[in-house]
């Protein structure tokens, strides 16, 4: 089962390694980790979206609790979270395909980052299900590039963790 | 004043009296600085990972942070054993290295490891300091980290500039205070009704105890929640000589390796409370069957270890101290009927069960159990790892004293430096080795430190001339091709060796002599190496 946690760190040096090595030495495969500052330039919130079972995720979370520079983890509920990813995408475009790319531009939100007499460079922030859709529709067109943030989250509604 | 000047400056103001290290070109301006500090005592050691374990068996009487110095490169990475092994025990231990100069870290120059990462895996945590302005803080964090909580091993790597940098001010923190680190301290008090509750309501309860009653200083408040409930008490390898071994609740040791009664009392109860201690898979195989059939309480002061390995009904988290004295506080006597009185008989017969013994060797359990006998009762023994450990867990007798072994990561080689830090901060005390010829092998040379410091330690060396416990384990029929690879041929002649560090010695055979031979090893003066004939077929089921 995907999870999502959401966990504030203090903004030091070594914090990541610790993080991820804590998950690579229970054999646990990171699907995606996006690091940001917050509001305070003190604290970074790390996103992490992993495959694993509730058991796991409990222990998992006790332990980063563990490490010193972890102020805050949380698992995120699926129906509670509000989750956002930013795809860039390079996609083969001429003058005959490039209204159909426009298309599905429209039909997605997505918008035109980069443009040339062979390429589109099209940006998406949307679920991390709309994006992979949109990687899709674009597939038939030849994408050269591809790139995926990994999905950042906040908990729906005013509380906060 | 150099960042070197007050990395002394700021042991000193954690109390630091006495530090284990071996030096180096980029450790060299602190090692100066410590030159200059008469108050703090310094041990050279022979090999890094030996810093780790002094500084282990220096806390584990003291109660205070063990400290070790090394130089960055390969002094840092032959300290990593001594890390691992305290971390697995939850040591609490500050080590500093040396590093080489800050702007060429990552450059791979001579002797620079990336030490910090190397330990991640297994160190509370970690500083690579790049001012010399926060050694004073990263200092007093350490110790706090080290000690409190789960304690554990902090490292603080420091490269050269670093140590020669001036500070603009220095400025030790009275107090540590980490918006991201408050470990619990005292037990909910729900929990503690509901554990109060379960303790009446219980026909057949066992007390679990670990080496986290000792991190937390609880040895008077396990024993009087013991007395005052006639609960019988069997303990992890960790905790072993939390209670005197005749005591008339002590079941001894639980596990794999570990005394029947202990075992059947666990496998037999209707509740188990569990007090420090995280029940590896070398004490309780199947904790799942046994959940199904008990209930169970589980104290700790790490919420990660309250269902980690074992599903606990009702998990309590906070000291040890603080939790037990909560529960003595509502707890009334009550008698330990029946059910006790069954346990201590086959206690005893465990206890006095005729032991094996062969014509020109020494069976270790009968000298253990001489051993004990002779003992001051509060003495402490340093047992290594193999199968003098596991002889040692189920036949050494100890009063009052202290049973230091290496549990966690079973390192060989940990009981000789483990004694060294137990002499330096406790030189009137008595202090015993209990090793193999394998373990001996991989730590002999701390003989020297030893001698250096004119200490008194009693050796007992079991020579079977094989690593015995993996022997042990190749006789088994799961390796068909047997014994390999295990024979300590080539080894030198352990009284040869004695004699060149000036350590008096003898060497043992015959069970007739080992009474007088144990009265003249300990009541000689100075350091000793009694040499035990053991069978290479003896094994830790006899
Ligand atoms: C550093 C290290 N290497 C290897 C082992 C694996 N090991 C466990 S017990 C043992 C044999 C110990 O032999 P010895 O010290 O002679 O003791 P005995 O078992 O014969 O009492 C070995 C090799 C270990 N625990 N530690």
């Amino acid at each position: 089962m995907k999870q999502t946690i959401s966990v504030l760190v203090e903004n030091q040096a070594g914090i990541l390694n610790r993080i991820t090595g804590l998950f690579s030495r229970r054999a646990f495969n990171i699907d995606s980790l996006a690091v940001g500052v917050t509001d305070d330039p003190a604290v970074s919130r790390i996103t992490i979206i992993v495959d694993s079972g509730n058991s796991e995720m409990e222990q998992v979370e006790k332990q980063l609790n563990k490490l010193i520079e972890v102020i805050k983890v949380r698992t995120l509920e699926e129906d509670k979270l509000i989750g956002r990813e930013l795809v860039l995408v390079k996609v083969n475009a001429n003058a005959k395909t490039r209204s159909d790319i426009m298309t599905i531009c429209e039909l997605t939100g997505a918008k035109v980052a980069d443009i040339s007499p062979t390429s589109l460079t099209l940006e998406l922030s949307d679920t991390p299900d709309r994006i992979s859709t949109f990687e899709a529709m674009l597939r038939p067109y030849s994408i050269q590039e591809l790139a995926r943030t990994g999905m950042i989250a906040l908990q729906k509604g005013s509380g906060k963790i | 004043m150099t960042g070197a000047q007050a990395l002394v400056e700021s042991l000193k103001l954690a109390n630091v009296e006495h530090m284990f290290g071996y030096a180096g070109a980029t450790i060299c301006p602190a090692v100066d600085a410590l030159a200059n500090a008469p108050e703090i005592g310094y041990t050279l050691v022979r090999t890094e990972q030996n810093a780790g374990h002094m500084a282990s068996g220096y806390y584990r009487v003291t109660g205070k942070v063990g400290v070790c110095m090394v130089t960055s490169g390969p002094g840092a990475t032959n300290l990593i054993t001594g890390i691992a092994t305290a971390y697995m025990d939850s040591i609490p231990m500050v080590a500093i290295t040396g590093q080489v100069p800050s702007h060429l870290l990552g450059r791979d120059i001579f002797q620079e490891v990336d030490i910090t990462g190397a330990v991640a895996p297994f160190s509370k945590h970690s500083y690579l300091v790049k001012d010399a302005n926060d050694i004073p803080r990263v200092v007093a964090e350490a110790f706090h980290i080290a000690s409190t909580g789960r304690p554990g091993p902090v490292l603080i790597d420091l490269p050269i500039d670093i140590q020669e940098q001036e500070l603009k001010e220095f400025h030790y923190p009275e107090q540590v205070n980490l918006r991201s680190y408050k470990p619990s301290v005292r037990g909910n008090d729900l929990q503690i009704k509901r554990v109060v509750a379960a303790i009446e309501a219980a026909q057949r309860p066992v007390i679990c105890a670990g080496g986290g009653v000792f991190l937390s200083h609880a040895e008077q408040e396990l024993l009087e929640l013991a007395e005052r409930t006639h609960i019988p008490v069997v303990t992890t390898m960790m905790g072993l000589s939390l209670l005197p071994t005749e005591h008339p609740l002590n079941m001894g040791m639980l596990g794999a390796h570990g005394n029947v009664y202990a075992n059947k009392a666990v496998a037999k109860s209707d509740l188990l409370i569990m007090i420090g201690c995280r029940v590896a898979d070398r004490a309780i195989l199947s904790p799942a069957e046994l959940a199904k059939r008990t209930a169970i309480v589980h104290i700790d002061v790490d919420p990660a270890e309250i269902g980690k390995n074992m599903k606990a009904a009702i998990p309590v988290v906070g000291e040890v101290k603080a939790v037990i004295s909560q529960l003595l506080k509502r707890l009334e006597k009550r008698s330990g009927g029946e059910w006790l009185e069954k346990l201590q008989h086959f206690r005893r017969q465990e206890l006095t069960r005729p032991l094996p013994s062969r014509e020109g060797y020494i069976f270790p359990g009968t000298l253990l159990r001489a051993l004990g006998d002779k003992l001051r009762y509060n003495a402490a023994v340093c047992v290594d790892v193999g199968q003098n450990q596991i002889w040692a867990c189920k036949h050494l007798k100890l009063g009052g004293g202290r049973f230091l072994t290496s549990g966690g990561l079973g390192t060989m080689g940990y009981s000789l430096p483990a004694a060294v830090g137990v002499k330096v901060a406790q030189p009137e005390r008595q202090t015993v080795v209990i090793c193999g010829d394998g373990s001996f092998q991989m730590s002999m040379n701390e003989l020297a430190a030893v001698s250096a410091a004119g200490m008194d330690i009693k050796i007992v060396l079991f020579q079977n001339n094989i690593l015995g416990l993996v022997h042990q384990i190749q006789s088994t029929p799961a390796y068909p091709a047997g014994p390999f690879g295990v024979s300590l041929d080539g080894s030198p002649d352990f009284s040869v060796i004695a004699d060149a560090y000036g350590i008096q010695n003898r060497t043992l055979s015959d069970e007739a002599e080992l009474d007088e031979a144990l009265d003249e090893m300990l009541s000689s003066e100075g350091s000793y190496l009694l040499i035990c004939r053991v069978h290479p077929d003896a094994t830790t089921n006899d």
